[in-house]
């Protein structure tokens, strides 16, 4: 709760309060309105009335009306921007703060769960500040103020729409007693025939092949049966709830007539006409009582999804960040990488992800990371521009500790390749030249190059648009290895010092490959760079490899050092070279 | 429309007595609701007479026990009426998903490859639900709705014709104002649901690329555009949310009004001495009655827009064209020696453009096919072709010498076991992954293939063993995932075998033992290979090399390298020699 209030600005604080009186106001206007309505009826009563007066009642009556109708919508206007405000300055709080997490933060909440988080959260609670706001002043202040008035007369009455609001609660009660558990199963079974569809269809031609269609049909079935079973239990439970109602409040009328008629025989002389129009007034009250006690309740069944999203987001806002950021801008040397003992594992993980690694990589050196899945690569990679922290010893670029860089003036000085190619919507040239590399605005010769380099050119003059060509989100209008050319190029055209490339050319066939890493050693010539990757041939040039198994380094030299005395590295070789290449 | 609206209709025939039982009871239900304010009014006109003299009582308590009833048993038919409604449409929907699901397999595999999973899923379930809720909120009440109009319009001129005319004008007058500001409110619903899914779009884009954003410190421009988006959304936002409230205020001033017109004309006749007092709370009755309708009839048109979408684009799927039907065929294979031939097999995806060029050649059984090509060669439709997954354009694939294409489908899958790249693996124990749909598999066949792949001690070290339920908790790694795929091939035990080897995701230590366990996998089985290792390749009986698609170069090792085409292309330029 203390988020949301702090979302909430001094405007809006003025503006509830504004609502408040507005609300205020309507209810008033909207109990006078009834009273009207008895006057209307005692003078059609009196014998021997004229028509002005009635003509006047309903004058005010319709002032009245109008004035409800007035308050209700400035009301409206006020709720709708203390909504709309607040679920906006959520949003941007939380985007502001998932921008600030390193991977360690991002890992933990998985980027799906912050995506829901930072939209449909953030629209849930706008949705509840919206109707609850209104519904949470009014309905209670109504209520009560009706009852005043209805006790105000005579006390039948009043036991009987209380006897009737206390029904319509049970009644909604009981209902949603029913109902709210099996909406959280529903929810299972939902997310349960969700998955059994998605996996029929990645698995189309396994089960072709094993002629399961049956068997996978079979499956389906009993959860398509069990989903509607859930489906017809809330749906015939709230079949019954809209009748009742209804029922119910006619009943109310109904009720409320029949007593007033005893209230007026046992009555005598001019009571009997008070009574009879307190009667309509009292009626009208009463619906009043029993229809802001629906809009309670209904309110209510919001409040359980709302004050989850609301816990789903302060989570996200109460995380601390895990990397402080520092102030150096310029280092001691040039180009150059040192991992001194770095040794990193997640907090509470029992083991290390990387134990004591060391190793340098001067200006202009190609140094290579080679290994199985889950070895740490990656990890390695991304403690450089400081996605992770070393847990002990120092990684430094340029001769200085990272974590005393400025982490923009630290991430300056390189470019990382991811191991899946992200691209953004846009066009092809707002991909390449994406970010700000503190050198300035990069031209469109530094793009063309760049492309020509990562051999993106050919495939991008084909493109309708050339540079200007469209990208689709995720970039899924182009092919994988094009995708990866146009990540690389990205990297190349902020020209850095230091190149990361994270598995990155994997969907390259090996002679594009080839080429592209040529192309890039000619161009980039001091560069240093370091490559992770899982086929020999990207590496066996490489001026040192590092082979890491589980987390350590187990072999640091070159090709055929490694080849003569590392044998985790043998292994791999002989996996993908033929014995000739061997030796 | 029409056509999406007719096919539903065909739908509910099978409930059309149920469906008539719920129009009756929505009706009566309705009926008993409009009678009830008459007796109301009586109850008044009684109550009135007692203002001036005695009292009827009984007469009071008789009108308000017979309307009472009247209201229970408009709550009774109401309910029921819910009820079956209820049913109908989740009954409904049962059988759409159900359809859908048997659809998926009768489609050709060509249908998946221009339709995304993500859309034929929302088929499944967004699509059925929307039209689900909008059977089951719209057609009972535009039912009731219209009696209700009806039967109060009615009521209405049978009381009085001068007061009714009164109440009707103010209604109708109300309510042509409400439609006319929610129709000028649309396009702010409109632009803020685009604005919204513009600006969801961005988060999705910027979070699922944050190594990016931030390695190439574009967290500012990212900020900003963000920023500015969400301002826009705010505009529109606010105005929407604000529009969206008007409603329930109008309609509230709109019945007042009629309440006031009602009240004055109703005053005017009384004071004429033309009608009863009792009329005039009849007719505040009437006007609500009337009004209500209006409003949910509004409300059910606009569930209805999306429902008719939503049928519409389930519809298109059902009505997808299907597999050819082989009732009448009559070859069948049971035992195979595994002799495969390709004759003058001509293929295309799309009728513009023929991939696969007159291709032949002989697989002997027992035989090891390696086929090779660079990533997007085309090396899966090799596949989809002996599977018949596709069925060819021209030429025939014929094992031991009967053409597949005489055989049926069913036949045809039984005859070969399948390991493929993406390991599939779904939600179930491990026996049911390993068994699947093979009939008959003892618990000693299970334990012996296991054991043969490597996998028995891992499933001994499961909570459960062999009933298992694997599932996201269980997390199992690529390699586990790729054996038990191939103990699945094991367990089938199918004479012929196509096998995707891609092991790039794996390290070398799964990959041996996975290697060892597609050697004996092979042994015996003439196979079809996607090879990956430079071993399998070369050991292969017969090379297919693919390139754009094409079987471009057939042969082995030796001779493909003798003849300097693609293949040694190929293989030299993997090797990156000092240059």
């Amino acid at each position: 709760m203390k988020i949301v209030l702090q979302h909430v600005t001094k405007r809006d604080w003025l503006f509830l309060a504004i609502s408040f009186i507005f609300i205020i106001s309507q209810i008033w206007l909207d109990l006078k309105i009834p009273e009207f309505m008895s006057e209307i009826t005692r003078l059609i009563q009196t014998p021997g009335s004229e028509l002005q007066p009635v003509l006047t009642s309903g004058f005010y009556m319709l002032l009245c009306a109008l004035g409800s109708m007035a308050a209700a919508i400035f009301t409206g206007f006020f709720i709708a921007k203390i909504a709309v405000g607040v679920s906006m300055r959520l949003r941007a709080s939380i985007f502001d703060k998932t921008l600030d997490f390193s991977t360690a933060e991002l890992n933990k909440f998985s980027t799906a769960s912050l995506i829901t988080r930072c939209t449909n959260d953030v629209t849930q609670i706008q949705t509840l500040v919206a109707m609850g706001l209104q519904t949470f002043i009014k309905a209670p202040i109504l209520a009560v103020w009706a009852i005043t008035k209805i006790s105000s007369s005579a006390s039948a009455w009043t036991i009987t729409t209380a006897i009737t609001v206390v029904l319509i609660v049970i009644i909604l009660a009981s209902a949603i007693a029913v109902v709210y558990p099996k909406t959280i199963r529903l929810q299972k079974l939902t997310d349960q025939l969700n998955r059994i569809a998605r996996e029929h269809l990645m698995g189309l031609r396994v089960i072709r092949a094993y002629n399961a269609e049956n068997f996978q049909a079979e499956n389906f079935e009993e959860a398509n049966s069990e989903l509607t079973n859930t489906n017809l239990a809330i749906n015939r439970t709230m079949a019954f709830l809209t009748p009742v109602l209804t029922s119910v409040s006619s009943g109310l009328s109904l009720a409320i007539y029949a007593v007033g008629a005893f209230l007026i025989q046992d009555a005598v002389g001019p009571d009997k006409l008070n009574l009879f129009s307190d009667m309509i007034v009292m009626s009208s009250y009463a619906m009043q009582v029993v229809f802001s006690f629906i809009m309670l309740v209904f309110t209510f069944i919001m409040l359980p999804r709302a004050v989850v999203s609301l816990r789903r987001i302060t989570e996200v806002l109460t995380t601390p960040l895990s990397i402080p950021n520092g102030t150096k801008t310029v280092g001691t040397e040039s180009g150059t990488i040192e991992f001194d003992n770095v040794s990193f594992s997640y907090p509470d993980a029992e083991e290390a992800v990387l134990e004591n690694i060391s190793f340098s990589a001067k200006k202009g050196e190609t140094v290579a990371f080679i290994g199985a899945t889950g070895a740490g690569k990656t990890t390695l990679l991304q403690m450089i521009p400081r996605f992770y922290d070393a847990t002990t010893g120092s990684v430094r670029v340029d001769g200085v500790d990272v974590k005393e860089y400025d982490v923009h003036a630290l991430r300056n000085r390189m470019s990382y390749i991811t191991q899946k190619s992200i691209l953004f919507s846009g066009t092809i040239t707002d991909n390449i030249a994406y970010g700000d590399n503190g050198q300035g605005e990069i031209t469109a010769e530094a793009i063309k190059k760049a492309a020509e380099i990562s051999q993106a050119s050919d495939f991008i003059a084909q493109k309708e648009g050339q540079y200007d060509a469209h990208v689709a989100q995720g970039g899924s209008n182009f092919s994988g290895g094009q995708k990866q050319r146009l990540s690389i190029a990205r990297a190349v055209a902020r020209d850095p010092q230091i190149y990361l490339f994270d598995d990155s050319f994997s969907a390259l066939d090996y002679k594009t490959d080839k080429v592209l890493r040529h192309a890039l050693r000619d161009a980039a010539k001091d560069a240093t760079l370091l490559i992770v990757a899982q086929r020999i041939g990207t590496i066996r040039n490489a001026d040192k490899i590092i082979v890491l198994d589980d987390g350590k380094a187990v072999g640091i030299g070159t090709h055929s050092q490694l080849l003569a005395d590392c044998p985790v590295y043998r292994e791999i070789a002989q996996s993908q070279l033929s014995e000739e290449e061997l030796v | 429309m029409k056509a999406t609206l007719k096919q539903l209709f065909s739908y509910l025939r099978h409930y059309r007595i149920l469906l008539i039982i719920a129009i009756i009871l929505a009706s009566c239900s309705a009926i008993f609701a409009v009678i009830t304010p008459d007796f109301l009014s009586e109850i008044t006109t009684e109550i009135q007479i007692g203002l001036m003299g005695e009292m009827n009582t009984d007469a009071v308590l008789r009108l308000t026990f017979i309307a009472g009833l009247l209201v229970l048993g408009s709550m009774i038919f109401g309910f029921v009426q819910n009820f079956m409604m209820a049913t109908i449409s989740q009954r409904t929907s049962q059988r759409l998903r159900s359809e859908i699901n048997a659809k998926i397999d009768a489609m050709p595999l060509a249908y998946f490859d221009r339709t995304t999973y993500g859309e034929t899923l929302s088929r499944v379930t967004n699509d059925v639900d929307t039209l689900a809720t909008a059977l089951n909120s719209s057609i009972g009440p535009l039912i009731s709705s219209s009696i209700m109009i009806i039967g109060t319009l009615f009521m209405m001129f049978y009381t009085n014709w001068i007061m009714a005319i009164a109440g009707l004008s103010a209604t109708i007058l109300g309510f042509t104002l409400t439609m006319t500001i929610m129709k000028k409110s649309q396009p702010f619903f409109l632009s803020q649901q685009k604005e919204l899914g513009a600006l969801n779009g961005h988060i999705e884009e910027v979070f699922s690329g944050q190594t990016v954003v931030k390695a190439y410190n574009n967290e500012a421009g990212v900020r900003e555009y963000f920023h500015a988006k969400n301002t826009e959304l705010y505009n529109s936002g606010w105005k929407a949310q604000f529009l969206s409230g008007l409603m329930m205020p109008i309609m509230g001033f709109i019945s007042n009004f009629g309440y006031v017109v009602v009240c004055i004309t109703g005053a005017v006749l009384v004071l004429n001495g033309s009608i009863e007092i009792g009329v005039i709370v009849a007719f505040m009755l009437y006007v609500r009655l009337f009004m209500n309708p209006l409003g949910t009839i509004a409300q059910a048109f606009g569930a209805l827009q999306p429902a008719t979408a939503a049928g519409e684009r389930i519809f298109t799927l059902l009505n997808e064209e299907e597999l050819a039907n082989e009732t009448q065929k009559t070859a069948h294979l049971d035992t195979v020696q595994g002799d495969v031939t390709f004759t003058n097999v001509n293929f295309s995806y799309t009728p513009e453009r023929t991939i696969i060029n007159d291709f032949s050649a002989h697989v002997h059984a027992g035989q090891k096919v390696a086929i090779v090509g660079p990533t997007g060669a085309g090396k899966t439709t090799l596949v989809n072709l002996l599977m018949r997954f596709y069925e060819l354009n021209g030429g025939s694939i014929a094992i031991d010498g009967v053409p597949i294409a005489d055989l049926t489908r069913e036949n045809v899958h039984g005859l070969f076991g399948m390991v493929l790249q993406d390991t599939w693996v779904f939600e179930g124990t491990v026996r049911e992954n390993l068994v699947y749909a093979t009939p008959n598999v003892s618990d000693e066949q299970l334990k012996a293939v296991c054991k043969e792949v490597g996998l028995y001690h891992f499933i001994k070290t499961l909570p459960h063993g062999f009933d298992t339920v694997l599932d996201e908790k269980t997390a199992l790694s690529s390699g586990q995932k790729q054996l038990i795929t191939i103990a699945r091939a094991m367990i089938e035990n199918a004479p012929l075998l196509i096998l995707d080897e891609a092991t790039s995701s794996i390290d070398t230590r799964t990959e041996k033992i996975i290697q060892n366990a597609i050697d004996s996998l092979t042994t015996g089985r003439t196979s079809f290979v996607i090879a990956h290792r430079l071993s399998t390749i070369k050991n292969a009986d017969l090379i297919f090399v693919m390139k754009d698609g094409d079987i471009i170069e057939t042969g082995n090792h030796d001779e493909l390298i003798a003849a300097k085409g693609f293949y040694c292309d190929l293989y030299n330029s993997q090797f990156d020699q000092a240059d």
